[in-house]
C-alpha cells in the first residue's frame, strides 16, 4: 500500500487527500462541461445545498451519520487484516435487531431504558451476522470477502421474508411494520436543540450523530490505546509475528469481525430509531458500500472517516439539490462525481505520490541548499 | 571456437578491462545508495565486491544489469561505452547475473528453464534438441553438471545454482555476476562451486563475486573492491590485502571476529529436555525424525546444517509455535506432550525466550513503531499495560532503555520497525528477549542480514547471557558463526541430528561431512 518514495507524514495525511479530491473534482468538471453545464454553477449549487442552510447541513450530517458507522466498521476489520464488504448486510440485520426490540418493548419500557436496549439489539444482531463469515474465514478457510458479499444478499432477502410473512402490519398495504410506540423514538436534532432553546429546522438528523462520534472516539481508543487493539493490529499487519507473540490469529479474526458487525449494526439507531420509527425495507440504502469508500478515503483512521463521511454526506445532499435546481442535471451526474472521488481517493490514492514526493524534495533541497550552500548530507542506507 | 571464451580481440598480454563503471551515483529518495562509485573489473579475473548490507553493492550491480538507471556516471563494457536500460540489453552485452534468490520456475524442467524466453525455434521439440546439444557442450567444458530433465523443484540448492550459471552461460555471458552464491551451500558444495568458477576463469570468463564472506574473497578472487555507505573505500589486488584489512575497510574500524575465550569448564543443570520430537508437514512429509535434545544452564548449543533440514521446525516446536506429532518436552518443572503442548505465552511465562530466524515475518510487526514492536509478546505485562490499556509512556521509556543498552541506531523509539537496518532490527529483538532475563534462549540465524560490526556485538551479548547462566540454542547456517559461538555443536541433516561434537573437536571438514550424512553417526 505504501508509496515507493516515502512522503512526509503531513503530506500523506493531509496534502494527498486534498489533491486527490481536487483531481476528482476537476475530472467531474470536465464531464459537466461536456454535457453543456457550467461546472462552477453546479459546484456552487452543490456546496450551498449541502452546507449553505441549516436544513441542508442537517441532511448532510444525517447521511454522514450512517457512513461513519459503516466506515468505522470497515476500518476495524481492515486493521485486523480483513476486508469486510458486508457492512451493508450487517447494518440491515442491525436495523432488524433494533426494530425487533422496539416492536416488542416499546409499549412497556420508558425511552431511557428502551433506547439502550435497541442499540444493544442492533449491535448484537450486526455482530452475529458478521460472526458467521468470521468463523468460516478463521476455521474453514472461506474468504471473508466472498462470504460477506453473499451475506449482504442473504440479509436483504431475510428482511423481506420476515417483513412480508411475519412483521408486516396487519391489513396494511406497505411492506413495513406497525409504527413503534413513542418510547422507541430517538430524538431528532431539532428536538434536542429545542430543549436547549435553540431553534433548528426539522430534519432527519437525530442524536445518533453523537453516538457515531462517540463510536469514532471509541474505535480510536480501542485500536491505538488498548491491549485488544494492539493485538488486533498485530494480527492485521503480520499474522506470523502475532502468532510468535502468543496471539491467536483465529480469535482475532472473530473479534475484529464481531466489532465490525456491531458498528455497522448501529446504523439501525439512525435509520430505524431516529428517522422511520418502524421497520421497513431498504433503510440502509447503500450506506454499507459508501462506508467502504469513506474508510478508504479516511485512511482507516476514525478522524479521517468522520471527515470523509461528511464529504460523502454532502455529496448525497448537495447532489439531490443540484438535480432539483439545475435543469437537465440528473442525480446520475452526482453518482458519477462520487465515482470519481472513490476512484481518485481510494483506488488510485497513490498514483500521484511519486510526483508529489519529487516536488516536495525539490523544495526541500532548494531551501536547504540555500541555507548552507552545500548538497544535503543524507543518512546512510537504513534499509537492511 | 570455444563458446566460453569468445573474446579473441582481447590480447592476452595486457589484461583488458571487462567492466568499467565511472562515477556512478544513485539516490533513492533521501538515501544515497551509490556515490561516485568507480569499479574496474579486468577481463578473465574474479573480482570480489564486498561490503556490509546496505553498502551499495547490490545497487551497483543492479545499475550494471539495467534494473536501475544511475543518476549520473558512465559504464563501459569491454571498452565500449554502454547504456544499459534493461536486462535484455545487459545480456546482449555479455553480462549474466545469478541472483541470491534463484530466478527459476519450480514446475518446469531444468532444460525448460534454460530455454524460457530464449527459445531458439518455434517448435519446442526442435528448440529442445538445439538447446540440449549446446548445454551438453557447455557442461562438458565447464564441469557444471545438471540433470536436464529433472523438475527444478526436485533439484538440490546446489544443482539449482549450477543451473542458473548454465543459463547465464547459455545466453552468452562473458561476465558473470554472482550475488552471495555460497549463502545456501554446504562447505562441500562451496568447494565444488569454487572449482567451477576457477575453471571458468581459466577459460576466460570474467566473474564478479558479491559477498560478505572475506575468507572466500581471499581464496578465489584476484582483485577486491570494498564498499561502505555507498562509496568505494578500498581497492586492491588480493595479494596485497588481508582479511583483517578488508574487514576494517568494510566496517570502518577494527573488528574482532572469531572465538572469544574457551568453552566454560562446567555447565549447570538441565533446563530443557526434548525427547523423540517428530513432525510431519501438511504434505505428510516427515520433517523431524524423533529428535532428542538437552540444554543445560550456562552453555551455548549450536545447531549446524544446511538450511531446510528441520532446524526451523525444531525451533518452532521448542518455542511453542507448533505442536509435534510425537515427542515429549521438559521445560523447567513442567512437562509437555502431544495433545498438551507448549504455546508461546506459556513458553514466555516459563522463561523461554525466542529470537526467530525470520525477522520480517515473525520477530517484529514491520508496520509498528519501534516502541510497539519492542514489547511484542510481552504486551500483557503490568509494565506495559494495565486494565487492558497500553501504557504508552512506559513502553517508550522501556524501548529507549533497550535501545541504549543494545546500541540500536538510530535511537528513535517512534521510527517504524521496517525503517531500521537488519542489524539494528536484530539488536532490538535481542534486546527485547534478553531484557526479560530468560532461562532459555532460542536463537535462529542470529546474524542473518546483519553487518559485521553488529555481528561482533550480538555475539558478545549472547556470550554474556551464557555466562549469566542462561541456556542458549543457536541455529545458524553460517558454519563460522557456529564455530565462533557454540560450546557444543549438533549437526542436522534431513530432520535428524547426525552428530554431536564438543567445540574443541569441531573442524569445518568434520561438520561438513555430518551435514550431508544420512544417518546418525555411530
Amino acid at each position: 500500500m505504501s508509496s515507493p518514495q516515502a512522503l512526509p507524514r503531513w503530506a500523506d495525511v493531509f496534502l494527498m487527500p486534498v489533491l486527490n479530491l481536487a483531481i476528482a473534482m476537476a475530472a467531474a468538471a470536465v464531464v459537466v462541461l461536456f454535457v453543456g453545464q457550467n461546472p462552477r454553477e453546479v459546484m456552487a449549487v452543490l456546496v450551498h445545498g449541502a452546507f449553505g442552510t441549516a436544513r441542508g447541513l442537517s441532511y448532510t450530517l444525517y447521511y454522514a451519520t450512517s457512513f461513519i458507522f459503516t466506515g468505522l466498521a470497515v476500518a476495524v476489520a481492515f486493521h485486523g487484516g480483513l476486508f469486510n464488504i458486508g457492512a451493508e448486510g450487517q447494518a440491515t440485520l442491525g436495523g432488524l435487531g433494533t426494530g425487533l426490540v422496539a416492536m416488542w418493548l416499546s409499549q412497556r419500557l420508558p425511552a431511557p431504558i428502551l433506547l439502550p436496549l435497541m442499540l444493544l439489539g442492533g449491535a448484537l444482531f450486526g455482530m452475529a451476522w458478521a460472526a458467521v463469515p468470521a468463523y468460516l474465514q478463521a476455521y474453514r478457510g472461506s474468504h471473508v470477502v466472498i462470504t460477506t458479499i453473499m451475506f449482504n444478499f442473504l440479509a436483504s432477502t431475510l428482511l423481506v421474508y420476515l417483513l412480508v410473512n411475519h412483521l408486516k402490519q396487519a391489513g396494511g398495504m406497505a411492506i413495513e411494520s406497525a409504527p413503534f410506540g413513542p418510547a422507541a423514538h430517538l430524538p431528532g436534532m431539532h428536538e434536542a436543540l429545542a430543549w436547549l432553546g435553540i431553534e433548528w429546522p426539522s430534519s432527519p438528523l437525530n442524536i445518533s450523530l453523537f453516538l457515531a462520534l462517540l463510536a469514532a472516539v471509541g474505535v480510536y481508543a480501542l485500536l491505538w490505546h488498548s491491549r485488544a487493539g494492539y493485538r488486533l493490529r498485530a494480527v492485521g499487519s503480520s499474522e506470523g509475528a502475532a502468532a510468535y507473540a502468543g496471539i491467536n490469529p483465529k480469535h482475532q479474526v472473530i473479534i475484529a469481525m464481531g466489532l465490525s458487525g456491531a458498528l455497522a449494526g448501529m446504523v439501525g439507531m439512525n435509520e430505524i430509531a431516529g428517522v422511520n420509527g418502524k421497520l421497513l425495507l431498504d433503510f440502509v440504502g447503500g450506506a454499507g458500500f459508501t462506508g467502504i469508500a469513506a474508510a478508504v478515503m479516511g485512511r482507516n483512521h476514525p478522524f479521517g472517516i468522520v471527515m470523509a463521511s461528511v464529504l460523502f454526506g454532502a455529496l448525497f445532499q448537495g447532489g439531490a439539490e443540484v438535480s432539483f435546481e439545475v435543469p437537465g442535471f440528473s442525480r446520475d451526474m452526482v453518482v458519477m462525481l462520487q465515482g470519481f472521488i472513490v476512484l481518485f481517493s481510494g483506488a488510485m490514492a497513490y498514483v500521484i505520490a511519486p510526483w508529489v514526493s519529487r516536488v516536495i524534495q525539490w523544495f526541500g533541497r532548494r531551501s536547504r541548499t540555500a541555507r548552507d550552500g552545500d548538497p544535503v548530507k543524507l543518512p546512510e542506507a537504513t534499509h537492511g | 571456437m570455444n563458446v566460453i571464451t569468445p573474446t579473441p580481440d582481447v590480447p592476452t598480454a595486457a589484461p583488458a578491462v571487462a567492466v568499467r563503471m565511472v562515477d556512478i551515483s544513485k539516490r533513492f529518495g533521501p538515501v544515497l545508495a551509490n556515490g561516485d562509485v568507480n569499479l574496474r573489473v579486468l577481463s578473465g579475473t574474479v573480482h570480489g565486491l564486498v561490503g556490509e548490507n546496505g553498502a551499495g553493492k547490490s545497487t551497483l550491480m543492479s545499475v550494471l544489469y539495467g534494473f536501475y538507471a544511475a543518476d549520473s556516471g558512465s559504464i563501459e563494457v569491454f571498452g565500449k561505452p554502454a547504456r544499459i536500460r534493461n536486462a535484455h540489453e545487459a545480456i546482449a552485452l555479455g553480462l549474466g547475473m545469478v541472483h541470491q534468490h534463484f530466478m527459476l520456475v519450480d514446475t518446469l524442467s531444468a532444460i525448460e528453464n534454460v530455454m524460457l524466453g530464449a527459445e531458439p525455434h518455434v517448435l519446442l521439440r526442435r528448440a529442445d534438441a538445439l538447446v540440449r546439444a549446446r548445454l551438453d557442450e557447455l557442461m562438458a567444458s565447464t564441469g557444471l553438471h545438471v540433470k536436464l530433465d529433472a523438475l527444478v523443484g526436485d533439484l538440490s540448492v546446489g544443482d539449482r545454482q549450477r543451473l542458473e550459471i548454465l543459463k547465464a552461460l547459455y545466453r552468452g555471458a562473458r561476465i558473470l555476476i554472482l550475488d552471495e552464491p555460497t549463502a545456501v551451500l554446504t562447505p562441500q558444495e562451496t568447494e565444488q562451486l569454487f572449482a567451477v568458477l576457477a575453471r571458468l576463469r581459466e577459460q576466460g570468463t570474467t566473474i564478479v563475486l558479491i559477498t560478505h564472506k572475506l575468507k572466500e574473497v581471499m581464496r578465489l578472487c584476484d582483485h577486491v573492491t570494498v564498499m561502505r555507505g555507498g562509496r568505494v573505500v578500498h581497492e586492491s589486488a588480493i595479494a596485497q590485502s588481508s582479511i583483517a584489512q578488508l574487514a576494517e575497510a568494510m566496517v570502518g574500524r577494527k573488528v574482532n571476529m572469531g572465538r572469544q575465550g574457551d568453552a566454560p569448564a562446567a555447565v549447570g543443570d538441565v533446563v530443557l529436555q526434548a525427547q523423540g520430537l517428530a513432525l510431519r508437514d501438511a504434505m505428510k512429509v516427515t520433517r523431524l525424525h524423533g529428535l532428542d535434545l538437552t540444554l543445560r544452564a550456562g552453555e551455548i548449543v549450536g545447531v549446524a546444517g544446511v538450511a531446510g533440514n528441520g532446524q526451523s521446525e525444531l525451533l518452532e516446536l521448542l518455542s511453542g509455535l507448533r505442536a509435534p506429532d510425537a515427542g515429549r518436552l521438559q521445560l523447567g518443572a513442567e512437562s509437555f506432550e502431544v495433545g498438551h503442548w507448549l504455546d508461546p505465552r506459556t513458553a514466555r511465562r516459563l522463561g523461554l525466550a525466542h529470537v526467530p530466524e525470520d525477522r520480517h515475518a515473525r520477530a517484529m510487526v514491520m508496520d509498528f513503531a519501534a516502541w510497539e514492536s519492542a514489547v511484542l509478546g510481552y504486551e500483557a505485562q503490568p509494565a506495559y499495560s494495565r486494565g487492558g490499556w497500553m501504557r504508552h509512556g512506559r513502553m517508550r521509556e522501556a524501548t529507549a532503555a533497550l535501545m541504549e543498552r543494545f546500541d540500536v541506531r538510530p535511537r528513535d523509539v517512534s521510527l517504524g520497525s521496517a525503517k531500521f537496518s537488519g542489524g539494528n532490527q536484530q539488536k532490538l529483538v535481542l534486546a527485547r528477549e534478553i531484557g526479560q532475563s530468560p532461562r532459555v534462549l532460542l536463537v535462529g540465524q542470529p546474524t542473518r542480514g546483519v553487518d559485521i560490526g553488529a555481528i561482533e556485538f550480538i555475539h558478545a551479548q549472547l556470550r554474556a547471557l551464557r555466562d549469566a547462566g542462561c541456556a542458549l540454542l543457536v541455529v545458524s547456517s553460517e558454519l563460522d558463526e557456529i564455530l565462533a559461538l557454540a560450546d557444543r555443536v549438533l549437526v542436522m541433516n534431513d530432520g535428524r541430528i547426525t552428530g554431536e561434537l564438543p567445540i574443541n573437536e569441531c573442524t569445518e571438514a568434520r561438520i561438513g561431512l555430518l551435514m550431508v550424512q544420512e544417518e546418525a553417526a555411530a
